[in-house]
C-alpha cells in the first residue's frame, strides 16, 4: 500500500521474528463473532490521478472566493494571507510534529506559540494569552467556565443578543448540564447592547457579563459600559471579538476594564476553509492565569541557562490528576496559532494598521452609497461600525443575494442563517468588507441594489 | 557528566550554544519602520478612525513586531529546523499515533473551491463541499457499522464531550439522566474530565491482572444509577478487551450507553466495526487514525459515531442527500444544540476522506501492520525492558522502566537519551497504572530498518544504563537545547506579575 513501506516479503520477516504465522493470529483475542475476515464493502483504492479527477471535481462545484467578489463575513472574514505563510506551513518540521510535550525537540512549536501569546496580548491588551483554543465559539464558552471559576458560587452569566447567535448556541449546548443561567440582553436602535437593560440584568447573582465588538451586526461596542456593569455587581467582564483587525484601529478590551478577551483569530492568514480549521483565542488579566484553559508557552532556561521555552501551568492534560481538570480540551490548533503568527509576524504594526484602514474605509464607502440610494434598502442601526454592516433589504435577503449572484457577487450572511429558529431579523443581509475587494466590487454590489 | 561530549566533534556544547543564540523570539530583535505585507493603494477617500471613534480610537498597537518578509521567512524556516517531526524519523509516541502524513491530502484541501470557502456561501454554491462531508460520513459509518456520523467536533476531546452529551440528552429525554458514568483506571485521562463536564460523577473502575475490565468489579459498580461505561478499545495498554461482547451486553442489561473511547481505531480499523461490538457512541481521531497532521497540536477533528437510539441529538447542522442535491439540517427538534461554529474542521475532513479513498477496501493493512510492527518492537525490547502487562499488544506497547530504576535511571531518562539517538520519545505520562511507562507506537507507515534502528537506540539505551548512567542521566546531549527547567518555568510563570518575559514577551523592548 501506498503509505506502507514494508512489502509482503519483508511482512513476512517480521510475522516471523514476532513468532506468529499470520496476522490473524495477532488478532487473536477479537471476539470471532465480530472480527472481519475479508474486506469491508469500501471501493478498491484510488491512485493520485483518480483521487486528483475525483476531488478537483467536487472543488470545482464550489464557489471559491478567488472568483467571486465576496461580502461574506459574519464571524468569518476573508483577508490576505502572505503567499509564504501557505508554503511555510508545509514544512515537514512544523506539519508532522505533535504537541511539544518534550521541549528540547520542539523549540520551534514552542517559540511560535510564546509569539502567539504575546501577539494576543498585545491586540486584546491583556497581560497574557494562551497557545489558543480550537474556535470562537468554545472559546467564548471557556471564557464564560473560567470566569465562573473565578468567582465562586455565582450562578448567572448575562450576555448580550449581540454576541454571534452561534455562539450563544454553544454556550447554551455546553452548559445544558451547569445550574447557571444565562440572560439575554437585547440590542438597542443602535444596534449596541441596550446599556440600561445590561445594568438591570446583572445581579449579585451574575458571574459574567459578555459583550461581542463589533458585534455581530457590525457595530461597535463600548468596553467601558461592559466592565462597568459587571464591576458593580463583583462579576467578571468578558469582551468577544471575531473581527480581530478592529483592534488596530479601536482600543482593545484590556484597556477598557474587560478582565477576560476571547473570540476568533482567523482573520490572520487562516483560510476559510468552509468555516475550519480556524484559531480561536483566550486572554486574561496576569491575576486570573491559574484558571485559564487551554496550553501555555512559558520561558525557561536549560540546563546550560540557555533560554528556552516549554508548556507551563498545565491546568488540562493526560498528566494531571483528571478530576482536577479544568476543561477537557486537549489539542490546541497548533497549524493555524502558527499561520496567524507568521501572518501577524509579517503585518506588523504598520500592516495591522493599514489594512485595519482599508477595511474601514471601503465600508464608509459602501455605507455612503447605501445611505445615498433611493430604493428599498437603508442601514438596520445607526451605530458605529468598523468593517461590517447590517443591510435592511427590502425586497427580502434571498432576491438580493440572487441578483448578485448573477453578478458573481456574494453579498452577504442573511442573519437568519445564524440564528435559524424564529430569527427577528429576516430582512437583515451582513455585509462584510475586506482589503481583499477593490472598488470596482463595492461599485457593483451598489449596483445590484440600485437595480430594485 | 556529559562534558567528556563536548570534545567530540559535532557535539560542541559552544558551538551549539552560539546557534541558539540565533533564535529566539522575533520580539527579542528591534526593527524599526519595517513591514512585510504590502497591499494595494487605497482606491477610496481614506476615513478618518480618529474623528469617527473618537475616545474609543486606538492609534497604533505598541509593541508588535516590525519586520520584513525575509526576516519572517527566515526567522520561522530557522525555528522549524529545532522541530523533531514525523518526516525526518519514528515517533514513538504512543497514543498519539505519529504515522507518515500523506502530501496528496495537503494538495487535495488546498484546492480553492475547498479552502477558499465560506462557511456561509448559499448552499446551491457549496454542493462539493457538502457532498464531501457526506460522502465522509457514509464512509465511516461504513467503517464502523453506526447509524450517523456527526462531524462537527473540534478535536477527540470534543467529540469525547459531545458523545457525553448525547448520553445525558438520551437519558434525560427516557425520564432520568442518570448520575455516573463508569471509567476504568486504565483510560486517557480526558475521559472523566468530559463526564464531569457533562454533569455526571466518575465511578472508576480497577483493572484485572491482565490489564482489561474486570467483570466482576463492572458488575458490582453497575446499576441504574449508571449512565454510560466509557472504554478504551485496545485499551491504554495495547491490549484488546477480549470480553468486550459480554461487556456491552452487561451495560446495556442496566440500561446505559456504552461509549468507546477512538483515540486507537488505527489498531482495529477495518478489522472489527465497532457498533458490531455493541458499542453506542465512539468519537474517532482524524489525525491519528486517518492520518491529518498533528502540526505541532492541532488541528484535529472528532467525529462521533452513534447508534440508531442517539442519532435524534446529534448536534446540528447535518448533512442530508435529497437524490443528490445536499443540504444542511437545523430542524432537529432533540439537538443538543451545537459544539463550534459552522460545521466542523472541514480542512481536516478534506484530508481523512482522501486518505480513507486512497486505501479504499485495503484500509485493513493500517490495523494489521501498525499491529504487527508493535508486536515486532515488543519481541524485541522484551529482554531489556520490563513489561507490566503480557497480555498480547495490538498498536503499541508498554514497558517500564523497572529494571533501570535498579540504577536509579527512569523513564524520563531513557526517553531524553532517545533524543540523541535521533527518535522521538515515548509517551511516559501514562496510563497511570504502569509507572515509568514507556508506551511505544510505531504505526504502519515505519519500514523495518527504522524499526531496527529504534530497537538498536532502544538496546543500547539499555546498556548504557548499565555502563555509562551518568551519559543517560545528562541527555539529551545534541538536542538544541539541553534538559529544561520546567518546574521553574512554572514557578515563576506562577508569580503574579511575573507574565513577561515568563508568558510573554515585554512590550518595552
Amino acid at each position: 500500500m501506498r503509505y506502507i513501506p514494508n512489502s509482503p516479503d519483508e511482512r513476512a520477516e517480521l510475522l516471523a521474528a514476532v513468532g506468529v504465522s499470520s496476522v490473524d493470529d495477532l488478532f487473536a483475542t477479537v471476539p470471532r463473532a465480530v472480527y472481519q475476515r475479508g474486506p469491508l464493502p469500501l471501493p478498491p483504492p484510488s491512485s493520485e490521478i483518480e483521487v486528483r479527477r475525483d476531488f478537483g471535481a467536487l472543488a470545482a462545484s464550489n464557489a471559491s472566493l478567488s472568483d467571486w467578489t465576496s461580502f461574506l463575513g459574519a464571524g468569518l472574514y476573508s483577508h490576505h494571507s502572505p503567499a509564504f505563510v501557505s508554503q511555510l506551513l508545509l514544512r515537514g518540521e512544523f506539519l508532522t510534529a505533535y504537541t511539544p510535550y518534550q521541549p528540547e525537540v520542539s523549540q520551534g512549536t514552542l517559540t511560535a506559540i510564546y509569539e502567539f501569546q504575546t501577539h494576543v496580548s498585545l491586540l486584546t491588551g491583556m497581560d497574557i494569552a494562551n497557545a489558543s483554543m480550537y474556535e470562537g465559539a468554545s472559546a467564548f464558552v471557556e471564557a464564560v467556565l473560567m470566569a465562573e471559576r473565578l468567582t465562586k458560587k455565582k450562578t448567572k452569566v448575562v450576555v448580550s443578543q449581540g454576541i454571534h447567535p452561534e455562539y450563544l448556541r454553544c454556550l447554551r449546548t455546553y452548559l445544558a448540564n451547569f445550574p447557571f443561567a444565562i440572560v439575554e440582553v437585547p440590542v438597542g436602535a443602535d444596534g449596541a447592547t441596550d446599556a440600561a437593560a445590561l445594568r438591570t440584568a446583572v445581579d449579585d447573582a451574575t458571574f459574567a457579563v459578555a459583550v461581542q465588538s463589533p458585534n455581530v451586526f457590525g457595530i461597535v461596542e463600548g468596553w467601558d459600559a461592559v466592565a462597568a456593569a459587571a464591576h458593580a455587581k463583583n462579576a467578571l467582564a468578558i469582551g468577544v471579538v471575531s473581527e480581530m483587525f478592529s483592534l488596530a484601529v479601536l482600543q482593545p478590551p484590556g484597556a477598557r476594564g474587560v478582565d477576560i478577551a476571547c473570540g476568533e483569530a482567523a482573520s490572520f492568514g487562516v483560510p476559510p476553509s468552509f468555516g475550519g480549521p480556524l484559531v480561536g483565542f483566550l486572554a486574561c488579566r496576569d491575576a486570573f492565569k491559574r484558571q485559564i484553559p487551554g496550553r501555555l508557552a512559558g520561558k525557561t532556561v536549560d540546563a546550560d541557562g540557555a533560554p528556552a521555552y516549554c508548556l507551563t501551568l498545565s491546568t488540562r492534560e493526560q498528566h494531571i490528576r483528571r478530576e482536577r481538570a479544568t476543561s477537557n480540551i486537549c489539542t490546541n490548533q497548533g497549524l493555524f496559532a502558527l499561520a496567524a503568527t507568521m501572518t501577524l509576524s509579517a503585518l506588523g504594526k504598520q500592516g495591522l494598521r493599514e489594512t485595519a484602514l482599508q477595511c474601514l474605509a471601503k465600508t464608509e464607502y459602501l455605507k455612503a452609497g447605501v445611505k445615498a440610494l433611493r430604493g428599498p434598502f437603508s442601514l438596520a442601526f445607526t451605530g458605529k461600525t468598523f468593517n461590517e454592516l447590517a443591510l435592511r433589504c427590502g425586497p427580502g435577503v434571498d432576491a438580493v443575494l440572487r441578483r448578485a449572484e448573477e453578478k458573481k457577487i456574494l453579498a452577504g450572511v442573511p442573519y437568519a442563517r445564524l440564528d435559524p429558529p424564529g430569527s427577528a431579523h429576516r430582512d437583515v443581509l451582513l455585509v462584510a468588507v475586506t482589503e481583499r475587494v477593490p472598488r470596482a466590487g463595492l461599485d457593483g454590489l451598489l449596483a445590484v441594489l440600485r437595480s430594485f | 557528566m556529559s562534558d567528556a561530549l563536548a570534545t567530540e566533534p559535532g557535539v560542541r556544547r559552544d558551538a551549539r550554544l552560539d546557534r541558539r543564540r540565533r533564535f529566539g523570539s522575533l520580539f527579542d530583535v528591534k526593527r524599526t519602520g519595517r513591514k512585510g505585507v504590502f497591499l494595494p493603494a487605497l482606491d477610496v477617500p481614506a476615513a478618518d478612525p480618529a474623528a469617527l471613534y473618537g475616545d474609543a480610537h486606538r492609534s497604533e498597537v505598541a509593541g508588535e513586531v516590525e519586520a520584513n518578509e525575509v526576516d519572517v521567512v527566515r526567522h520561522f524556516t530557522r525555528l522549524s529546523q529545532l522541530n523533531f517531526a514525523i518526516d525526518t524519523a519514528l515517533y514513538s509516541l504512543g497514543s498519539c499515533t505519529m504515522k507518515h502524513n500523506p502530501r496528496i491530502n495537503e494538495e487535495i484541501a488546498r484546492l480553492a473551491g475547498f479552502n477558499d470557502a465560506h462557511p456561509y456561501a448559499p448552499v446551491h454554491l457549496a454542493q462539493g463541499n457538502l457532498e464531501l462531508m457526506w460522502r465522509l460520513e457514509q464512509a465511516l459509518k461504513a467503517l464502523t457499522g453506526f447509524a450517523r456520523v456527526t462531524l462537527q467536533p473540534s478535536a477527540g476531546a470534543n467529540g469525547e464531550l459531545t458523545g457525553a452529551l448525547m448520553i445525558r440528552a438520551a437519558h434525560v429525554k427516557r425520564g432520568n439522566p442518570r448520575k455516573n458514568v463508569l471509567v476504568p483506571d486504565s483510560a486517557h485521562g480526558t475521559n472523566p474530565a468530559t463526564a464531569h463536564f457533562a454533569g455526571y460523577d466518575v465511578v472508576e473502575l480497577a483493572s484485572n491482572a491482565h490489564g482489561t475490565l474486570d467483570l466482576a468489579e463492572l458488575a458490582s459498580k453497575l446499576n441504574e444509577d449508571v449512565a454510560a461505561l466509557m472504554i478504551t478499545v485496545p485499551n491504554t495498554l495495547g491490549v484488546f478487551e477480549e470480553r468486550i461482547l459480554d461487556i456491552t451486553k452487561m451495560v446495556h442489561d442496566k440500561g446505559a450507553y456504552v461509549y468507546l473511547d477512538g483515540a486507537n481505531f488505527n489498531a482495529f480499523v477495518g478489522k472489527v466495526r465497532p457498533a458490531d461490538m455493541g458499542v453506542d457512541v465512539m468519537h474517532m481521531n482524524l489525525h491519528k487514525t486517518f492520518s491529518t497532521p498533528h502540526g505541532g497540536g492541532g488541528p484535529g477533528a472528532g467525529p462521533v459515531g452513534v447508534a440508531p437510539a442517539l442519532v435524534p441529538f446529534l448536534p446540528v447542522p447535518t448533512v442530508e442527500n435529497d437524490g443528490g442535491v445536499f443540504r444542511l439540517d437545523v430542524d432537529r427538534p432533540d439537538t443538543i444544540g451545537k459544539m463550534r461554529t459552522f460545521y466542523g474542521n472541514f480542512g481536516v475532513l478534506v484530508r481523512a476522506l482522501t486518505y480513507i479513498v486512497s486505501y479504499g477496501n485495503r484500509i485493513h493493512e493500517v490495523a494489521e501492520n501498525a499491529v504487527l510492527n508493535a508486536n515486532y518492537i515488543r519481541r524485541k525490547l522484551e529482554p531489556f525492558y520490563h513489561l507490566k502487562y503480557a497480555a498480547p499488544s495490538y498498536h503499541e506497547v508498554v514497558f517500564d522502566d523497572k529494571k533501570q530504576a535498579a540504577k536509579g535511571l527512569h523513564n524520563i531518562d531513557v526517553a531524553k537519551r532517545l533524543m540523541d539517538y535521533g527518535f522521538h520519545p515515548p509517551t511516559m505520562s501514562f496510563p497511570l497504572i504502569v509507572p515509568g511507562a514507556l508506551m511505544i507506537e510505531p504505526t504502519e507507515s515505519e519500514p523495518k530498518e527504522e524499526l531496527d534502528a529504534f530497537v538498536d537506540a532502544m538496546i543500547a539505551i539499555a546498556k548504557e544504563c548499565e555502563d555509562a548512567p551518568e551519559i543517560v542521566h545528562g541527555a539529551p546531549h545534541t538536542t538544541p537545547v539541553r534538559r529544561l527547567d520546567e518546574a521553574g518555568a512554572a514557578r515563576e510563570a506562577s508569580k503574579v506579575g511575573n507574565f513577561a518575559p515568563v508568558l510573554r514577551a515585554p512590550t518595552v523592548r
